[in-house]
């Protein structure tokens, strides 16, 4: 009996140390002997460049950077799990208004950071009541990619219904669909399969249209709408350019090299090759997809031909209209590691983004286009989608669409679209029903 | 003897005991606690009392649709993987050539992992589903239905040797006086073969039932994250994983409320097969 009483009180005492080894954050060494920084990276197809830093902050520094990367789709996973334990990240990120609402009480307050003060666009940041919690490290953008190879054979085709005969000349969507619809007859003389690579709608691959193709509509209502997205107006959308977004999204799935009614199971990668096997001329990505063009093997598209277009959608004033630009990539430094810790941290920030083996190492290695201002015009990556962000951001002329799906509802919210926009496509559902539950959902993830 | 078990007992116990503790009970006890809290990670949680399992009913649509579906899917796979792994048994307990080779075969589905038996099977589907210009997602019945065939390509070898055992161990003389009073095949399947197997029947339906119960991966590899076809477990996982943002502290209470009660559900199925086999087992 005895003996149970003492096993039973072991028990209690291992569950108890359970639980508090659950409640408290490592304690960190006396003042100025941090030793290692953990960084939990969101981007899986950079995971080895990080390997390459976290060397070569070690040999500078001594100390010792340990990344771990989540991988594709798990990142809020990953991070929920390692922020309860002893080796919570000290540097980690959210992806915009809604991840810092998810993660407030983790997010430091970057103002004073050297890397905050060399942001060139502060109004990138996740700033509120005068704190900054997230710095921007990256900028994206993505648009119609297209070979103007396979566009330059079609513009020299001599029984073409159209007018055009530069890519150049391609400002609206009329002109759009009337080339995409042209070409799509003519894929033959082309040597394609179809103009656009197929529109990826399986569950978990359908990101590009369930939040960077919804992006558009949604921005250019709240531009019409003056939300400013600091206050709460932006919890419901009438979806005003659902007609817009149908005109595209119809473009892309009657001309596209796979049959409409099996999208279901076609995932980016496939997408993606396609295009640089040239099966297609277009497909919609962002720069980030470069390696997936150039890297592939049998890659027939030459690093000269890959240009973007932007995502016309038949809107008034579209000719002024540029690719999406923007980030849902937030630095954060855990606001719950010790002073020590986090002010390590912010020191190997501002090295990686600063220092010249460090810059090297982002726009080379990384193949970000950063920020802040310790980057010079020529520091930028090399690789053709990189130089045309560039070249769009620095256009004058027309007004590049911002990146507000970071405001979408939640994960949630994206897949069921995603998934009325297959059943659309397999004929399941109608627009409206699609439209009426994009504006339905939008509200009840926010719980208006 | 009995002393020295006595004494060498806490070495023996206590590091299972220890890790169980860990690794099991800790967690799990947790896990009841923070059902009923609102929390973003296990260390930040708020009490809510029952609120979370209210929402399972009120607030969240799929929980009932994903229960149905499970059960659905459970009945279907127990009927179907029993009685074909039933008649393969039968087949290969007879006198054929090459039999244990056959038996590997059969048997060899099940060494496969989840999710790779599921992107298998999303090819050959899809590859089917193909000619007629659709895919597993067109409807719901068609990842349901894959999802039984795949459940069944992997359980019956399974079932299967247990069958074979239950067969096995049936006297010949039984069979033999049968026959000599004239009973037909079918009457002595009837008659002898299923009562004296039934043992055999037991385990293999409950073994069937919570296979088919808490089935996860197969699911997700096969089916992606289709609402509408997610069985519970499934539904569980994005409860809590994909509700980001400024609700994300409810929808993890909600999710955990969630996993309770199917812990619930299940234990009660195990509770039930304990009680009936233990009871087979001491009639045996």
């Amino acid at each position: 009996m005895k003996k149970r009483i003492v096993a039973i009180l072991t028990v209690i005492c291992l569950a108890a140390g359970v639980f508090s080894g659950c409640t408290r954050m490592k304690p960190a060494g006396p003042e100025g002997t941090v030793t290692e920084i953990r960084y939990l990276n969101f981007k899986p197809e950079i995971a080895e460049v990080y390997d390459e830093i976290s060397r070569v902050y070690e040999e500078e520094t001594g100390i010792k950077l340990i990344v771990e990367t989540a991988a594709s789709g798990t990142y809020e996973s990953t991070l929920t799990a390692r922020m309860a334990t002893d080796e919570a990240p000290t540097i980690f990120q959210i992806n915009g208004p809604i991840g810092y609402a998810s993660w407030a009480e983790y997010c430091a307050d970057l103002k004073n950071t050297e890397l905050y003060k060399h942001l060139t666009d502060k109004s990138l940041a996740i700033t509120k009541n005068n704190g900054v919690y997230g710095i921007p490290y990256v900028v994206e953008g993505y648009g119609i990619i297209y070979n103007k190879a396979i566009l330059n054979k079609y513009f020299s085709l001599p029984n073409r219904n159209t007018s055009y005969n530069y890519v150049e000349e391609i400002t609206s969507f009329a002109a759009l669909k009337a080339v995409v619809e042209d070409m799509q007859a003519r894929r033959a003389d082309l040597g394609i399969q179809g103009v656009f690579a197929s529109t990826s709608l399986k569950t978990g691959e359908d990101w590009r249209w369930q939040t960077h193709l919804m992006n558009i509509p949604v921005t250019l209502e709240f531009l019409d709408k003056n939300i400013d997205l600091t206050g709460d107006k932006y919890k419901s959308i009438d979806f005003t350019y659902s007609e817009n977004f149908k005109n595209i999204f119809d473009l892309y799935i009657n001309n596209s090299t796979t049959d409409k009614a099996r999208l279901g199971t076609v995932d980016v990668t496939t997408s993606m090759a396609e295009f640089a096997l040239g099966k297609c001329a277009m497909v919609q990505n962002g720069n980030w997809g470069a390696s997936q063009i150039l890297g592939v093997s049998g890659n027939t598209v030459r690093a000269e031909d890959i240009g973007f277009l932007p995502i016309y959608t038949g809107t008034r004033g579209e000719e002024n209209l540029g690719i999406s630009i923007g980030t849902e990539n937030f630095i954060c430094i855990n606001a719950k590691a010790s002073e020590a810790q986090q002010q390590a941290a912010a020191d190997f920030l501002w090295w990686l983004f600063s220092s010249e083996k460090g810059k090297k190492l982002v726009t080379e290695g990384l193949g970000f286009i950063a920020p802040f201002d310790t980057f010079s015009a020529e520091e930028t990556p090399d690789d053709p989608l990189a130089r045309e962000v560039v070249r769009w951001l620095n256009n004058d002329k027309v007004i590049n669409i911002p990146w507000n799906f970071t405001v979408f509802p939640s994960q949630t919210y994206k897949e069921r679209f995603g998934s009325a926009l297959l059943k659309y496509a397999q004929g399941a559902m109608n627009w409206e029903q699609v439209k009426k539950q994009a504006v339905d959902e939008w509200k009840k993830e926010f719980g208006a | 003897m009995h002393k020295s078990l006595k004494k060498y007992f806490p070495v023996f116990v206590m590091p299972v005991l220890a890790a169980f503790t860990v690794s099991f009970l800790a967690p799990f006890a947790m896990g009841v606690y923070l059902s009923f809290t609102r929390f973003k990670t296990v260390d930040s949680s708020e009490w809510v009392g029952f609120e979370n399992y209210i929402s399972i009913f009120t607030q969240d649509e799929t929980f009932l649709y994903s229960l149905w579906l499970t059960v659905r899917f459970t009945v279907v796979s127990i009927i179907t993987v029993n009685v074909l792994a039933f008649a393969v048994a039968l087949l290969l307990t007879r006198k054929l050539k090459g039999i244990n080779f056959f038996r590997t075969v059969f048997f060899m589905p099940n060494l496969i992992g989840g999710i790779v038996l599921g992107h298998i099977w999303s090819l050959i589907i899809n590859g089917i589903l193909g000619f007629y210009g659709v895919d597993i997602t067109y409807d719901p019945s068609y990842g349901f239905w894959g999802l039984v065939v795949q459940m069944n390509w992997q359980m019956i070898g399974y079932m299967m040797i247990i069958y074979i055992a239950g067969l096995q161990n049936i006297p010949e003389q039984i069979n033999e006086a049968a026959a000599i009073d004239g009973a037909s095949p079918v009457r002595k399947l009837f008659s002898i073969t299923l009562p004296m197997v039934m043992p055999s029947v037991t385990i293999c339906t409950f073994l069937t039932l919570t296979n088919s119960f808490k089935l996860f991966d197969q699911n997700l590899a096969l089916n992606g994250k289709n609402a509408e076809t997610s069985l519970l477990a499934l539904d569980i996982y994005k409860t809590f994983y994909d509700h980001t943002g400024l609700r994300l502290a409810e929808w993890h209470g909600i999710g955990q409320a969630k996993a309770v009660v199917f812990f619930l559900l299940v234990a009660v199925i195990a509770f039930v097969q304990l009680r009936v086999t233990g009871r087979k087992e001491v009639e045996h």
